[in-house]
């Protein structure tokens, strides 16, 4: 996984809440087996008007999101992460997350960040005042920054640790692999198993 | 029994999600989150290829095979059981069938006699039991939870951790109590409960909990109802939905393929039982609802929590305080091209999808077939039934639902997710609009430009005879 630690760039204001992923990319962009290459899937359905946001000029290389309460809901897909980092978003604001997309973020790299709606709000009359005003998200502060305002955020110190140096899971949980097999030969016999197949 | 360490240590009064968390609990304090096992691990074609990957790049095994199973779902076709026409949907399948080939993992592919819906597939071949740990990179995994396990849904770069190590990292959430009082009235379902909860709760409204569903309501309910109760968790935002298990959980799972026999299945039995609730046991937060006030419901918006009685009317924006709701209501309206005011029994309907992890198995279609026999669907609509399972089909065909419905002039279909979520070819049109099973009314889910209004079984039944938004009682 890419380290972040801190990120400064344009912001686009999406003022809409419950973008669930489905929103986000929908489904029929879900059949490819690769893990890139998503980014024509993103906002599909709304990138066909050109009035929507993406859309404008001064908004087509804004590299953080600013939304609105409820982004991410739904379905579980890790497409909807691969998209907004293949179309170039590098963090996301919000009020307000759903749990997968949030855990699923954090995994590649896209710092999704929680400010309460007034900030919110702040952020999106200036991106829509000035598109190109600069933001900075500083994960190692702690910090959304933008002109001489600044919001301090809550982010649990483990994630933090693990997005700033950029940490493997598979590779920090194997590390307590004696653990896991320690568990394994106290589990209950009687627990299913799907291997020999019954039918 | 379970033997973690914090087992021992704990004597205070526990909820039934702390005890099934505790019990799987590999790994406790420090900076890191919890390490819990997981007990079972569903994958199908959509969020399984890049996990794999993932492992091959690695140089990974699938720790535990014997704890894994896969199944084709999401992106089948349920026209026929051999031909998938999209070069890009067929290489996903093949793709699918090549991992588990090569890392050693059961799959029911499409044409065996237990492919289906992943979260119908579990339940029916007794894999899912009560006080497990089960994911699924598929946000309905909730829907096991209606066993009394903890069950939930995960993302691609977790399937490939739970494949690697059987276990995943979790936070430790939050217990809520969602407390249903009294019985549901005659024709209220599970299905019209859990609409009526998360227009309560908005789809944030969980976020962070495992929530508990108890009371005489969720007592009463079938084992299926209670799978469409949990299955809806994620809708408002649960990690997690589940029920205490009882003697209707023993029954159901008694006989099924994987369930423990002899000797085991006593031992499951007594460990199954000390999974409620302790009295004095703490929530985080409740929710009380009273059954008897229910009615069928369904959805006026474009996210489930966009839901009213459908004895009720098409909302009027202008009347909700909240700005964001005020806005995210105005822009569901003109997407879903309603006029505020409306009675919801006079929105005609272009189809019925009967089918998902939310209503697709037997008594789903049972309920169903009742309504619809000897009645006939209207011409203004096509009605599309899709099984859970080919297991819940060959039950529905030996039932002789399937005649019911076809002789009503219903399109018969093959197991598979389908219209629920618009990938494979069963989508709406632009425009069009459905009434549906399912779970997900977002813009565009069941096809661009579609319309979706969420309904039980028993109200689409009723919707496809009339061609309105209808219960049974209105025929």
């Amino acid at each position: 996984m890419d380290k972040f630690t801190t990120h400064t760039g344009t912001a686009a204001p999406l003022r809409r809440s419950n973008v669930d992923t489905d929103q986000i990319i929908p489904a029929v962009y879900l059949k490819r087996v690769t893990k890139t290459g998503f980014e024509d899937g993103l906002f599909a359905e709304w990138r066909e008007d050109e009035k929507f946001l993406l859309n404008q000029p001064e908004y087509r290389d804004a590299t953080i999101l600013v939304t609105g309460t409820e982004f991410g809901t739904g379905s579980s897909r890790e497409h909807a992460v691969w998209a907004l980092k293949d179309y170039g978003f590098k963090a996301v604001i919000a009020p307000r997350f759903g749990d997968i997309f949030r855990g699923n973020s954090l995994k590649n790299g896209l710092l999704t960040v929680e400010l309460p709606e007034a900030a919110v709000e702040e952020l999106w009359l200036l991106a829509e005042l000035h598109p190109d005003a600069e933001i900075t998200v500083d994960l190692a502060a702690c910090e959304v920054r933008a002109g001489d305002r600044t919001w301090g955020f809550e982010f649990d110190e483990f994630l933090r640790w693990r997005m700033m140096e950029g940490l493997d899971d598979v590779a920090l949980t194997l590390r307590d692999e004696d653990k896991i097999a320690a568990f394994e030969s106290n589990r209950d016999a009687w627990r299913p198993k799907t291997l020999p197949a019954a039918v | 029994m379970s033997r973690t360490p914090q087992e021992a240590e704990e004597s205070r009064p526990r909820t039934l999600a702390e005890k099934v968390w505790d019990a799987h609990v590999v790994r406790t304090g420090g900076q890191q989150p919890d390490l819990l096992y997981i007990d079972l691990h569903l994958l199908h074609e959509v969020t399984s290829p890049q996990a794999f990957d993932g492992l091959r790049q690695a140089g990974r095994k699938v720790r535990r095979t014997d704890l894994t199973i896969a199944t084709e779902d999401h992106n089948t076709p349920t026209d026929n059981l051999f031909t998938i026409a999209d070069p890009t949907s067929r290489k996903q399948i093949e793709t699918l069938r090549s991992n588990c080939e090569e890392f050693g993992v059961r799959i029911h592919s499409l044409g065996d006699a237990q492919q289906g819906v992943v979260h119908v597939v579990g339940p029916q071949l007794g894999l899912t039991q009560p006080g497990m740990t089960v994911v699924c990179g598929d946000s309905h995994t909730s829907t096991h939870g209606a066993f009394g396990s903890i069950a939930f849904g995960i993302g691609t770069s977790e399937v490939e951790h739970v494949l690697a190590t059987q276990t995943l990292p979790q936070a430790k959430p939050k217990y809520m109590a969602v407390t249903v009082n009294g019985s549901l009235p005659e024709g209220v379902s599970a299905k019209d409960l859990i609409l009526k909860i998360i227009s309560i709760t908005g789809t944030g409204g969980g976020k962070g909990h495992i929530v508990e569903y108890r009371g005489q309501a969720i007592e009463e309910l079938s084992m299926e109802g209670r799978m469409t109760v949990c299955n809806m968790s994620i809708e408002w935002g649960a990690k997690a939905g589940l029920i205490a298990p009882d003697e209707k959980t023993a029954a159901y799972v008694k006989g099924r393929p994987h369930a423990p026999a002899g000797e085991d299945w006593d031992a499951a039995l007594e460990y199954w039982q000390s999974l409620t609730t302790d009295e004095g046991a703490v929530f985080d937060k409740e929710i009380v609802i009273d059954a008897a006030s229910l009615s069928p419901f369904v959805t006026w918006g474009t996210n489930p929590g966009q839901g009213v009685e459908l004895s009720g009317s098409v909302p009027d924006p202008t009347a909700i305080d909240d700005p964001n709701e005020r806005t995210a209501a105005a822009n569901a309206l003109t997407y879903m091209g309603l006029e505020a005011g409306t009675p919801m029994r006079e929105v005609p309907v272009d189809v019925v999808f009967l089918g998902s992890c939310t209503n697709g198995r037997i008594e789903d279609l049972r309920t169903a077939a009742d309504v619809i026999k000897g009645r006939k669907v209207a011409e203004t609509v096509n009605m599309m039934v899709v099984p859970g399972s080919a297991k819940v089909r060959e039950q529905a065909i030996e039932e002789g639902l399937d005649q019911v419905f076809i002789d009503a002039g219903a399109d018969w279909r093959f197991a598979g997710c389908s219209m629920c979520l618009g990938m494979n070819p069963d989508q709406l049109t632009p425009g069009q609009r459905a009434a549906s099973t399912s779970n997900r009314n977002f813009e565009g889910r069941q096809g661009k430009g579609g319309r979706t209004h969420l309904v039980s079984p028993a109200v689409a039944a009723a919707t496809a005879v009339t061609g309105r938004l209808a219960s049974p009682a209105d025929l």
